[in-house]
């Protein structure tokens, strides 16, 4: 019997809670993920280089706070060039892949992801000469995928789009500045639909991210359906000068939750910011 | 002869033995001529309770009746239609869901039949569909309680804006709220008693739990606060008779969040740390804050920070 025929017995059963206790492992990433991405590679597990931190428990599963602390500075000669960050056990675990650059100033990196049950989080950093560090955190969440789209769902898509960006204060030139960018979209998973009724839909959330301070590349991503509701990224850049911050964002539509084989071109937004240090 | 009649008088007795273990009778209390509620629990929803936690009940005119929220699960709806058999013969004509949570719509598969039309927020049946499969996947987990797609049934009548229903010499005045408590908010005014039905508009000693709009919420408490009525029934606590005193604690929470959160956004703050600091000053004037205060943060700190 495969398992997928098999699934609607152990929810009969009532074996799920067994299930998701039995979840505090490795077996996704030894068994998949660690080839998947890093196949033949060597990757040192340590906070060292980068920490994640999340919380143990999830208030909103659909809405998880993370953070991404970077213990080196970026700098010409060495520098931290990509973090993948991975929840294990979501239907589709690839979150994100963000890249650097040594005007990121530091790698560090904040959002709110989605996490479908007890899963480890883990980030990967890979630094420029390849070497590979990974940092992970246990989290007890559960129905983050699936979970209702945001509270108020026509709010929400009649702001489709809308972009801004947050600046602390005192902004110094040539100084690490951290700023916020805030998407607002609903980034649909495509697993809170209800495939027999009439509203049925795809998935449709923000792939890919592109931020620049005076067209010079600070944080290039690529994102997927783990991200929260009204994506929000926490990041740093030098304002080496006055100039202008600005985002490109494009997002996509595709037919199924979990591949990636059938999707829409999307649309693209674009929002910019006067940076005065 | 005899011996047959004994033998069905045993069959029958074991028959209606059964079906009152399988579903009681629900206790309901008159609270004005012809509404009957029965007050639910301030309770987690979880497997002792099975998700029966709710305020539901119904309201009796001179032809039928109506049911406004059928409990948190099957069972509890068939102790509600128990207990609206034993309280009129009058069938029932209507059954409204006030909104999409499991512990106000788990019952209506009990009341489904051909005389029956269901009722609701032209939104209801969007939600039903969008947490359906969600909601049948936690009910097993969570409640203990076993559900199909079947069990949740959408509005056969969707409200927009206001729709009266004829009880026979009753008409009930129901209204589809703008996106507060969740978007499909649904609210009944029976005229008769001055008696307002407001469900999860409004909470009593439960924390109020934001699953729409803070800042609608808001509006909808402006607009009912300018009215008086006679009796107001929470969906969760006890039945009213102060309007508006008895929404104060609730407006309180609610404008307390939106003045905080608000100050933390204008300072930069987060909202990992909105979640940590907002709104403790309130933890001891409710129950259940711990297990929703932190979510209500969440949910309202990702509104607002969209306000300008």
């Amino acid at each position: 019997m495969k398992l997928h025929k098999m699934l609607p017995w152990v929810f009969l059963l009532g074996l799920v809670p067994v299930l998701a206790l039995a979840n505090d492992d490795e077996s996704e990433w030894n068994s998949r993920l660690k080839d998947q991405y890093f196949a033949g590679k060597t990757i040192t597990e340590s906070n060292d280089l980068i920490e994640i931190d999340a919380p143990y428990r999830a208030e909103d599963p659909a809405l998880v706070p993370i953070k991404i602390v970077a213990k080196v500075p970026q700098s010409k000669d060495r520098y931290i060039k990509k973090i993948l960050v991975l929840v294990d056990k979501n239907p589709f675990p690839f979150v994100g892949e963000f890249e650097f650059t040594p005007e990121s100033g530091k790698a560090d990196l904040a959002m709110r992801v989605r996490v479908n049950t007890y899963s480890h989080v883990r980030a990967i950093a890979e630094m420029n000469d390849g070497e590979l560090y990974m940092s992970k955190k246990f989290v007890k969440a559960s129905g983050g995928c699936s979970a209702p789209i945001g509270a108020d769902l026509d709010a929400a898509m009649q702001r489709l789009g809308k972009m801004k960006f947050r600046l602390d204060e005192g902004v110094k030139a040539g100084e690490p500045a951290l700023a916020q960018l805030l998407i607002s979209h609903p980034n649909i998973t495509g697993m809170q639909m209800d495939q027999v009724t009439r509203f049925v839909k795809k998935s449709h959330f923000v792939k890919e991210i592109r931020v620049s301070f005076n067209n010079k590349p600070i944080l290039t991503a690529k994102t997927d359906i783990a991200i929260s509701a009204d994506p929000n990224f926490r990041f740093y850049f030098v304002p080496d000068q006055a100039g202008e911050l600005k985002a490109e964002v494009t997002d996509t539509s595709c037919e199924s939750p979990t591949s990636r084989d059938a999707c829409s071109q999307g649309n693209s937004y674009s929002e910019t910011y006067v940076v005065n240090p | 002869m005899k011996s047959v009649m004994r033998f069905l008088l045993v069959i029958s007795v074991f028959l209606s033995s059964r079906s009152l273990l399988a579903a009681p009778v629900l206790s309901v209390t008159e609270v004005a001529p012809g509404i009957f509620v029965h007050q639910g629990v301030p309770e987690l929803p979880d497997t002792h309770n099975h998700g029966a936690i709710a305020n539901i009940g119904f309201i009796v005119g001179e032809r039928c009746v109506a049911v406004i929220d059928t409990g948190g699960n099957p069972d509890q709806g068939r102790s509600l239609k128990n207990a609206i058999e034993h309280t009129t013969s009058k069938p029932v004509c209507y059954v409204i869901n006030t909104h999409v949570h499991p512990d106000h719509i788990y019952g209506n598969i009990a009341f489904k039949s051909d005389g029956v039309k269901f009722v609701g927020h032209e939104k209801l049946a969007r939600a039903m569909a969008v947490r359906g499969t969600y909601y049948i996947d936690k009910a097993a987990d969570q409640l203990g309680v076993s559900l199909s797609p079947g069990d949740i049934i959408p509005p056969d009548i969707a409200v927009k804006d206001t729709l009266d229903i004829d009880l026979g010499g009753r008409i009930l005045k129901l209204t589809a709220h703008a996106a507060a408590h969740t978007d499909n908010d649904l609210s009944v005014y029976d005229p008769q008693t001055d008696t307002l039905w407001l469900a999860d508009l409004l909470f009593l000693e439960h924390l109020p739990v934001i699953d729409g709009s803070l800042k609608g919420w808001l509006a909808e408490l402006k607009a009912l606060e300018n009215h008086a009525y006679k009796v107001v029934i929470p969906g969760h606590g006890p039945v009213v008779t102060d309007w508006p005193k008895s929404m104060q604690p609730e407006k309180a929470y609610l404008e307390m969040l939106q003045t905080e959160i608000r100050a933390m956004i204008k300072q930069g703050k987060y909202l990992e740390e909105a979640v940590e600091t907002v709104g403790y000053s309130a933890k001891n004037q409710w129950k259940l804050f711990d297990q929703f205060h932190r979510k209500n943060v969440t949910t309202a700190f990702a509104e607002l920070e969209w306000e300008d």
